[in-house]
């Protein structure tokens, strides 16, 4: 027990009081377990991370119908096989044709905080609808009808029971109507610039008809396997809903998202190698420069294992230290990258400090290996020899 | 017997006969001076009896093994349990202080004893310096610690290389009476050394000339103190 604590006490005194020889070790050791922790830490953030960056690109699942259309319920009752967490946004749609004008177009029944998130790139001039009787209009209808944020419009809608009575024997038809408020125009690059979208409420007044649900686009945070079970599932047990992934979507963000994996995977290699090779590099040095040292406890009688363990306990320690800064630097590295890159943060993961420090030991330990060896090379006569 | 013994010892390198033939023989509790002008194999031959080296040809009995036959791991054993050495540049380990330096040789040997250690820095005068690294010791202090450090295991034989090559006088004369004090504990001694008062003080000297033993003088008045002239 005295012996080893004799031990510490000299690889301890080597480290301390050798410390500006020693800084350089351990600054390529701490350098090399921050880049590593903190790639790992990014490796296993990219997919939450640029998960999120993806669902920007929108929906990326569509509930359709079986038989003509479904219901809230049916939604709900889809949603429970997904993890709460995973989903972004859900948006339902109903589809009715309506007209302005006497020139009819189609009209969206959404819910707009659910459009919003499945959504995210709609680019809105003015404001989403945020209460009955306001409206939100594609940027080509609203050309096509000259209509401006602020303007007032009547939507008017045939229903199919529609009252066909004629005094005089012409045909009269009573709409319905609702007068909207203009509060946005919507510009998507796609065919909704062609639709005016209202609440569902408004249009089921419009249409004076239950809730009827035609199509539902989720945006769902999953990996492409996940996904694919998630659809699988909510087809086969909500009888009313057809759960299908949009294929041009999921296969690029797992395209990429490999990509991306195997470039962070590259990069840990390269610097893993590089800290092997830059720990190897300093320690040859640090042998070399202590040979008379060496060479002096063989004279007092140390063998060659006690010289291989004292500066392998060194190296140990050195890496030890290494690993704890890197760690905690390795997390503030990820932590901007994060930042930067994905514009949010990421969670610490306690279980990656005793990895670091651990693969550190080793790495300095593996790396150490030879230029220790080398060290027992050293022959005490020197030590008589003088300079 | 004898406890050490060299029968016709040779350590030739390349056409160079560092050592020629050397025999010799030291008895326990003996305190023995090697002189000669340099490159005559003094410290070569301090090797060979340290276990540091081995000889080219012939045969060193220490203790009645022959040490030339030996792997160098029994070596270092021996070398650890036996031999206290000295040097003339003071070879202290830099980053240690004083006393983790006498301990040092007591974690190879078997146990760091610290009180043990600060005993030792006591016996030669240090005992104030314990906590100082080398480099803030006088190099007459350095060369004490190296004292302690060899004495700390009770070795059989202390071998002292120019341990007075780099002091003054003052420093010169302490080291003298701790060999003194050593040599009453009936330690073996055996100084190689420039310097004939260090040389005289020892109750016999051999003269090495290129590897040979030229001359051997047995000091008859034999006190154990220096005298400078
Ligand atoms: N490893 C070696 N290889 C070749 N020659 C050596 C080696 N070691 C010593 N010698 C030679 O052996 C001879 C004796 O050297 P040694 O070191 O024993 O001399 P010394 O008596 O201690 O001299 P000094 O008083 O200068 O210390 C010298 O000529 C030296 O050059
Ligand atoms: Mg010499």
């Amino acid at each position: 027990m005295k012996k080893r604590r004799m031990y510490f006490r000299m690889i301890t005194a080597s480290l301390i009081r050798r410390r500006s020889r020693m800084l350089v070790a351990l600054l390529s050791i701490a350098i090399g377990a921050t880049i590593l922790s903190g790639l790992v830490t990014i490796y296993y953030d990219v997919p939450r991370q640029m998960g999120a960056q993806f669902r920007n690109y929108g929906a990326n699942m569509i509930f359709t119908a079986v038989d003509g259309s479904f219901t809230q319920d049916d939604i709900n009752s889809g949603l429970s096989y997904i993890k709460k967490d995973d989903i972004v946004g859900v948006a339902p749609y109903r589809y009715e044709n309506v007209r302005i004008r006497e020139k009819s177009i189609l009209a969206a029944g959404t819910d707009m905080e659910g459009a919003k998130a499945a959504s995210p790139y709609w680019s809105i001039d003015g404001e989403w609808p945020s209460k009955d009787s306001e409206i939100l209009i594609g940027a080509n209808a609203a050309e096509q009808y000259e209509l401006r944020i602020g303007d007032d419009v009547t939507v008017s809608y045939t229903p199919e029971n529609a009252q066909v009575s004629g005094d005089n024997g012409e045909d009269i038809v009573e709409d319905e109507t609702i007068d909207f408020k203009v509060v946005g125009i919507l510009d998507t690059g796609g065919n909704e610039e062609d639709y005016v979208y209202m609440s569902m409420s408004d249009l089921e007044k419009l249409t004076n008809s239950e809730t009827k649900i035609d199509v539902a686009e989720l945006s769902i945070s999953a990996s492409s396997d996940q996904l694919k079970k998630y659809s699988q599932e909510i087809s086969n047990q909500v009888s009313s809903i057809n759960a299908r992934l949009i294929k041009r979507v999921t296969a690029s963000e797992t395209t990429v998202l490999t990509k991306l994996q195997a470039l962070v995977l590259l990069v840990t290699v390269v610097v893993l190698a590089l800290t092997m090779i830059c720990v190897a590099t300093t320690m040859t040095a640090v042998v070399t420069e202590r040979r008379k040292e060496i060479g002096l406890r063989k004279a007092i009688g140390a063998s060659d294992k006690s010289i291989i363990w004292e500066f392998m306990g060194e190296s140990m320690l050195l890496g030890c230290v290494g690993g704890i800064l890197g760690s905690v630097l390795g997390f503030v590295f990820a932590q901007q990258v994060s930042i930067h890159v994905f514009s949010s943060s990421i969670s610490f993961r306690p279980l990656l400090v005793p990895i670091t420090i651990l693969v550190s030991v080793a790495v300095t330990g593996i790396s150490s290996l030879m230029p220790i060896k080398s060290a027992t090379d050293v022959d005490p006569a020197l030590v008589l020899k003088g300079e | 017997m004898s406890l050490l013994e060299l029968k016709d010892v040779f350590k030739i390198y390349g056409e160079l006969h560092a050592l020629d033939s050397i025999n010799m023989k030291v008895e326990k509790g003996e305190w023995l001076s090697i002189m000669g002008p340099s490159g005559s194999g003094k410290s070569t031959l301090m090797n060979i009896i340290g276990c540091m080296d081995k000889p080219t040809k012939g045969e060193v009995l220490l203790d009645g093994v022959d040490i030339a036959k030996q792997s160098s791991k029994n070596l270092t054993a021996i070398r650890r349990d036996k031999i206290g050495l000295i040097f003339q540049q003071f070879h202290l380990v830099n980053y240690l202080t004083a006393v983790e330096n006498v301990m040092l040789a007591q974690y190879y040997h078997s146990m760091p004893d610290e009180k043990e250690a600060m005993e030792a820095l006591e016996r030669v005068g240090l005992a104030d310096r314990a906590k100082h690294l080398p480099s803030q010791l006088s190099g007459g202090e350095q060369q004490r610690v190296c004292v302690a450090r060899a004495l700390i295991n009770y070795p059989e034989i202390i071998l002292a290389d120019e341990p007075t090559g780099n002091l003054d006088e003052a420093n010169e004369e302490i080291v003298v009476d701790l060999f003194h004090k050593l040599h009453n504990e009936g330690t073996t001694l055996i100084v190689v050394t420039h310097d004939p008062e260090v040389a005289e003080v020892a109750q016999r000297k051999i003269v090495l000339r290129s590897g040979k033993i030229s001359k051997e003088v047995v000091n008859k008045n034999f006190t154990g103190k220096i005298h400078f002239e």
